[in-house]
């Protein structure tokens, strides 16, 4: 499923036209970025929480050559499944 | 930040757009993304990341207060693979 397909389930339940539905499915998602770039997490209720979480520097290897380098502290997203999305997968 | 402040966001955002309508909007592309996982398909949203499954393996666990062991059957779990605009976006502003 894509973004394309998204709006058309948004098309057919409201009375929005396509080009309007996919608008603001895209607002959505742009809006949920701009929360997770400020640092602050989102919590969907019934579907989950998206989180950013510090790393700090480690060292690592470069896997082909087995170079030793530098990673740098960086910010990542994790997302936490809700209890009931994780049951609604659970035997799929 | 919760679904309500998203919600409430989005529809400052888009004129002619109500509360209400946007509220439908929101639950209804969460729960599209729960139907197609559900139905062990994936969901690609460019820029933002994906959502699939991930197989766990059936493994042997105990019941922490007992001691007991447990067998947990094999399952699959939501998984979410974070999209390469939003990862650098993330890291812009350190």
């Amino acid at each position: 499923m894509t973004k394309a397909e998204l709006s058309d389930r948004i098309y057919e339940k409201i009375g929005l036209s396509r080009k309007e539905a996919l608008g603001i499915v895209e607002m959505l998602f742009e809006s949920i970025k701009s929360i997770l770039a400020d640092g602050e997490s989102i919590k969907i209720t019934g579907f989950g929480t998206f989180l950013v979480r510090k790393k700090s520097a480690r060292k690592g290897r470069n896997p082909k050559t087995g170079t030793e380098l530098e990673i740098e502290p960086r910010k990542v997203v994790t997302f936490k499944p809700s209890l009931h999305f994780k049951a609604l997968v659970e035997k799929v | 930040m919760t679904k309500s402040a998203l919600i409430e966001k989005i529809a400052g955002n888009v004129e002619g757009l109500t509360k209400k309508q946007t509220e439908l909007v929101v639950e209804t592309i969460f729960d599209s993304i729960k139907e197609a996982l559900a139905k062990g398909d994936k969901v690609e949203i460019r820029g933002f990341g994906n959502f699939k499954l991930r197989s766990r393996k059936a493994r042997k666990a105990r019941n922490p207060k007992t001691g007991e062991a447990v067998d947990v059957a094999p399952k699959h779990v939501p998984y979410f693979k974070v999209g390469k605009e939003l990862r650098e976006m993330i890291n812009k502003n350190m």
